[in-house]
């Protein structure tokens, strides 16, 4: 990957809190043991840096960036909805070897990943398939057509959907965790066949873009959003897999002593 | 059958289906059995089958093919597959990005006449972005079509 010159980066509010972050989650690291409420857990410095670098390129992409030749203004929306198909690829990929992660070595955590990581992937889907619905009406014409993209996407979002259902009503914690493993490696199916879906068939929606294929200065925006998703989605699976986690162990706490007042 | 065992089956079970049905469709020819769209020629090919039945084609406009009648809010080009043209006529004002030479997938019926008319004109946009080039309006197309429908109503 060849990296842009200094001088195209140019000093935003956005990355000049990023830059500030960083520094002040050094300094806290130094001083263990007494960190501020957002800084509570090591997650919670990637959603501060993803966050920073999220301002910052949604600020690259509204004004610094050019407006597309054929789209014109409407073009910007590229930059939320490219990064949220990577990301919700990204967590998808990530559902289904947690899952066979889980069933080879069966350890717990990963059980509980593999809940995390489809919860955060169904949001970032759903991120993907509105702003896809917002762009497609100005540029193509249609919110919706039966495209074979746009049908793969909604048949993958409603699969790892319904992975979580299923989940859901399974009370039986080996039996929940390993169906919940077994339909998120099915369910990863539509995940791929949603990735080819632009090669195999004909659709509306274009085949995927490359470097080659989008002027620099927007690819240099579209990957800041994507490690500012990047970040925004490793908080986010941390998080969720720690409320796992807590739900977890009360659930398998034992019952409290009922208690008894005294004679 | 111990835990472990019924889980590693399991997972061998989920990843073959999983395998499987990739497998499947990769080599199957339902791409080609199967379609969003014909081209003009495809259509052609069908002969009267294509005629009176909603089908989608899809083709590049033809450039100096298009005449926009805001009186009638009609829009009439011509697509091309690079070998066969077909003449559409669409109701209403196209999308933005409509112009000559780009890609457009029409909904429509083949009508006797060999117009193809269509209610649904989408532009199909291809994997290239860039900014526009020295001089050239990325909405002129847009504000000149707007302009004269709004001339017409």
């Amino acid at each position: 990957m060849d990296l842009p010159p200094l001088e195209a980066l140019p000093l935003t509010p956005g990355k000049a809190v990023a830059v500030l972050a960083i520094l002040v989650i050094a300094l806290l690291n130094v001083r263990a043991g007494r960190r501020p409420w957002y800084l509570a857990r090591w997650e919670d410095a990637f959603g501060l840096v993803g966050l920073c670098l999220l301002l910052d390129g949604q600020y690259m992409g509204l004004v610094d960036a050019p407006r597309e030749r054929m789209m014109g203004e409407v073009g910007r929306i590229l930059y939320v909805h490219v990064p949220s198909a990577w990301l919700t690829m990204v967590a998808f990929t990530l559902t289904c070897l947690f899952a066979i992660g889980f069933l080879v070595t069966g350890w717990r955590s990963l059980d509980l990943l593999v809940e995390s990581a489809a919860e955060v992937g169904v949001a970032l889907g759903i991120v993907l398939q509105l702003t896809g619905m917002l762009f497609a009406r100005p540029t193509w014409g249609v919110y919706w057509d039966w495209d074979p993209r746009l049908v793969s996407t909604a048949v993958m979002l409603l699969s790892f959907i319904g992975v979580l259902t299923l989940r859901s009503l399974l009370t039986d914690p080996d039996q929940r965790a390993n169906l919940t493993s077994a339909g998120a490696i099915l369910a990863t199916t539509s995940m791929i066949v949603t990735y080819f879906s632009v090669r195999w068939w004909r659709s509306l929606h274009q085949m995927q873009s490359s470097p080659d294929t989008v002027a620099s200065p927007m690819v240099l925006v579209l990957r800041i959003n994507a490690f500012a998703m990047l970040f925004l989605f490793t908080w986010l699976l941390v998080r969720r897999w720690r409320l796992a986690r807590a739900l977890a162990a009360r659930d398998e706490a034992p019952p409290l002593p009922s208690a008894e007042v005294p004679a | 059958m111990t835990p472990r065992l019924q889980r590693l089956l399991l997972a061998a079970a989920a990843v073959s289906v999983l395998g499987g049905t990739l497998g499947a469709l990769s080599m199957s020819t339902m791409g080609e059995e199967l379609v969003y769209y014909w081209s003009p020629t495809e259509l052609h090919a069908k002969g009267d089958a294509a005629r009176d039945a909603t089908v989608r084609i899809m083709g590049m406009v033809v450039d100096g093919s298009v005449e926009w009648m805001p009186e009638e809010q009609r829009l009439a080009f011509r697509v091309t597959d690079g070998s066969e043209e077909v003449a559409v006529e669409g109701t209403g004002a196209p999308p933005q990005m409509f112009r000559e030479g780009i890609g457009v997938v029409v909904e429509g019926r083949l009508h006797a006449d060999g117009v193809f008319r269509s209610q649904t004109v989408m532009v199909k946009h291809d994997n290239a972005y860039a900014p526009p080039a020295e001089g050239e309006m990325p909405d002129e197309v847009y504000r000149a079509l707007q302009a004269s429908s709004a001339e017409g109503t």
